[in-house]
């Protein structure tokens, strides 16, 4: 983090702090609501984890270009309205080119607006780092929240539902009908049907399934986090700085 | 239960001098509670109570066919199974000696229909012993009761597979698996034709109370048979493992309110206690000793809730058994009622707080 007391992670290590580091979803447990609720599958995540990061590369570099201009007493305010004209803009985008997406996100993809993850990219990096690190920084974030995205719905429609990447052409759907050898997704479930008794465990694209792979997708990051000897992050020091005060 | 009342009714005699002068405690020789130790051990408990639920085995596979004893045998091997492979990932130390996780595979076999596939009941039995149990901290730790959870999650997860209810056969006999409709369907319209017994009559293969009393019905392998639960029932009260509270009050109480529901009808409130898993979760699931209350007065107001809770799923719900459900919420109140119903320390005034230490 670019902190006063924290060593300059320079370019590269601004863009891969939130792929593992500081995963927002895995490690700073931002963005919860998202994630639990598109995560159902793969292809509906992917499209949210895509609209997120375009906002999020958007938002922190339009409020890094401003910081100087916004009114500290009046930043959260102005935050939030870069940010729902960035996600006017996207949702614009995505109902334009991918409208399977559209319907699919239903109301999350306006709610990107109040995703913690954006608001707190906003309060924490770009208000304080050059425009060209913001961008890196929301970029970087993005692909977080997009991998912990795509690794719980992974779980969740493989095991909940018995298909993978089911629907995908509505992803891509510019790329006209036969892109890709017309692939739209595998279904294992009726695989396995044919020569097995196994089906899917519905529990899985439930919400209280969402949670559980939620919390062991965490818990495995958290151990390999463990392993390397890094020490457990916390939310939101680097934009309170109340303990540092006390200190000096 | 004993285990921890006896401790707590010594401790309070030993502790009230103490207190007064806490400067001399450093001087006094003291061993820490309990001073009176009971032979009842984990094992022996789980024990009993797989002895009490095998009256209940064997009437299930009496009934359904042997396939039931395979279910069984499937869901005990894979909780233990679970237990041992995690303890061992884990580096703890293997508690699959204290038969807890045999209990565990026994209860979700029993709760299983007779036709239900054994990787369903092994992925059932792994959920309760790893993710409701271990996950938790282990035996004593668990916030729910690790059967009664797998069963909501394998409800939850294969409701095809876990309704497939079958007639009960002579197993012997060359006839045909008919699967059906459980008797509490049946009874959640008898309750919305408004006259049960009226309403009873028009059934031509309605089982009669005899029969449902000796497990002649569809249903899960071990909640059919209500004689084979009852000898387990007294087998555990004369142990001493359980109490009569929970179990009495979860039954009276939906005995109780079925029979307003059904406009006074004994029958029908008869046949709402002995259809279902109301015997087996009020004798074997509610009365789980981590995740039930622990003064007579909780365990009461356990079992009253557990009660209302089923009526009120079997009444008014989509489903039309509830007891699994009741017993789940119930366990997440329990710590709550244990607040609230704490027993008074011998000493202490009505209204509570510590009038005697500061006196």
């Amino acid at each position: 983090m670019a902190n006063e007391n924290t060593p300059k992670v320079g370019a590269l290590g601004t863009l891969t702090n939130g792929f593992v580091k500081e995963n927002p979803v895995l490690r700073l447990v931002l963005g919860t609501c998202p994630t639990l609720a598109v995560s159902t599958s793969m292809v509906s995540a992917i499209g949210m984890g895509i609209a997120t990061i375009m906002v999020l590369i958007l938002s922190n570099t339009i409020i890094s270009l401003f910081k100087r201009i916004i009114p500290s007493k009046v930043r959260i305010p102005a935050y939030i309205v870069v940010i729902s004209s960035m996600v006017t803009v996207v949702s614009m985008l995505v109902k334009a080119f991918v409208p399977v997406i559209y319907e699919a996100l239903g109301v999350y993809l306006p709610l990107i607006t109040v995703n913690c993850i954006i608001l707190g990219r906003a309060e924490s990096f770009a208000s304080k780092n050059s425009v060209i690190l913001s961008a890196l920084d929301g970029l970087g974030m993005g692909i977080g929240f997009l991998a912990a995205l795509f690794s719980i719905s992974f779980l969740r429609e493989f095991v909940g539902s018995g298909t993978l990447l089911n629907n995908f052409t509505s992803l891509v759907p510019f790329l006209g009908e036969n892109a890709l050898g017309g692939f739209n997704g595998l279904d294992v479930a009726s695989f396995f049907a044919q020569n097995t008794n196994l089906e899917p465990v519905k529990l899985l694209i439930l919400p209280a399934g969402g949670f559980l792979i939620y919390g062991f997708i965490m818990a495995l990051v958290n151990r390999m986090n463990h392993k390397k000897g890094k020490p457990s992050v916390t939310m939101g020091c680097e934009g309170c700085n109340a303990c540092e005060k006390e200190a000096k | 239960m004993q285990n921890a009342k006896n401790p707590a009714t010594s401790n309070q005699e030993n502790i009230q001098p103490a207190s007064e002068d806490n400067n001399s405690l450093s001087e006094l020789k003291m061993t820490v509670s309990p001073h009176i130790k009971s032979s009842l051990t984990t094992k022996g408990v789980m024990l009993d109570v797989i002895i009490a639920l095998i009256p209940t085995l064997i009437a299930g596979s009496w009934i359904l066919g042997p396939r039931a004893l395979l279910v069984a045998f499937i869901g005990v091997l894979s909780s233990v199974l679970a237990e041992y492979l995690y303890n061992r990932l884990m580096k703890k130390d293997i508690t699959v000696g204290d038969l807890s996780a045999a209990v565990t595979g026994l209860l979700i076999a029993l709760n299983m229909p007779v036709t239900i596939p054994l990787w369903m009941v092994a992925f059932g039995s792994a959920f309760a012993i790893v993710v409701v149990k271990q996950l938790f901290g282990g035996l004593g730790r668990n916030f729910a009761n690790p059967a009664i959870t797998a069963r909501i999650v394998m409800l939850l997860s294969f409701p095809a597979a876990m309704n497939n209810f079958v007639m009960p056969v002579q197993w012997n006999s060359k006839t045909d698996i008919v699967t059906t409709a459980t008797p509490l369907y049946n009874l959640y319209e008898a309750f919305k034709s408004g006259s049960p017994d009226d309403y009873f009559s028009t059934l031509s293969d309605f089982p009669s109370l005899t029969s449902v009393f000796l497990g002649q019905m569809q249903g899960a392998i071990g909640e059919i048979c209500a004689v084979a639960l009852l000898i387990g029932f007294i087998y555990l009260i004369y142990r001493g493992v359980i109490r009569l509270a929970i179990p009495v009050s979860f039954v009276g109480t939906v005995f109780a309110v079925m029979l307003i529901a059904g406009k006074g009808s004994l029958n029908f409130a008869a046949y709402q206690v002995l259809t279902g898993g109301l015997l087996l979760g009020a004798i074997f699931m509610a009365t789980d000793y981590t995740t039930s209350p622990m003064s007579l007065k909780g365990k009461i107001i356990f079992g009253i809730g557990c009660g209302l809770i089923t009526c009120f799923i079997r009444l008014f719900g989509s489903l039309h058994e509830g007891v699994s459900y009741a017993i789940l919420i119930m366990n997440l109140f329990s710590p709550l009622i244990d607040r609230l119903t704490r027993p008074r320390p011998f000493g202490e005034s009505k209204k509570g707080g510590k009038q005697n230490a500061k006196a």
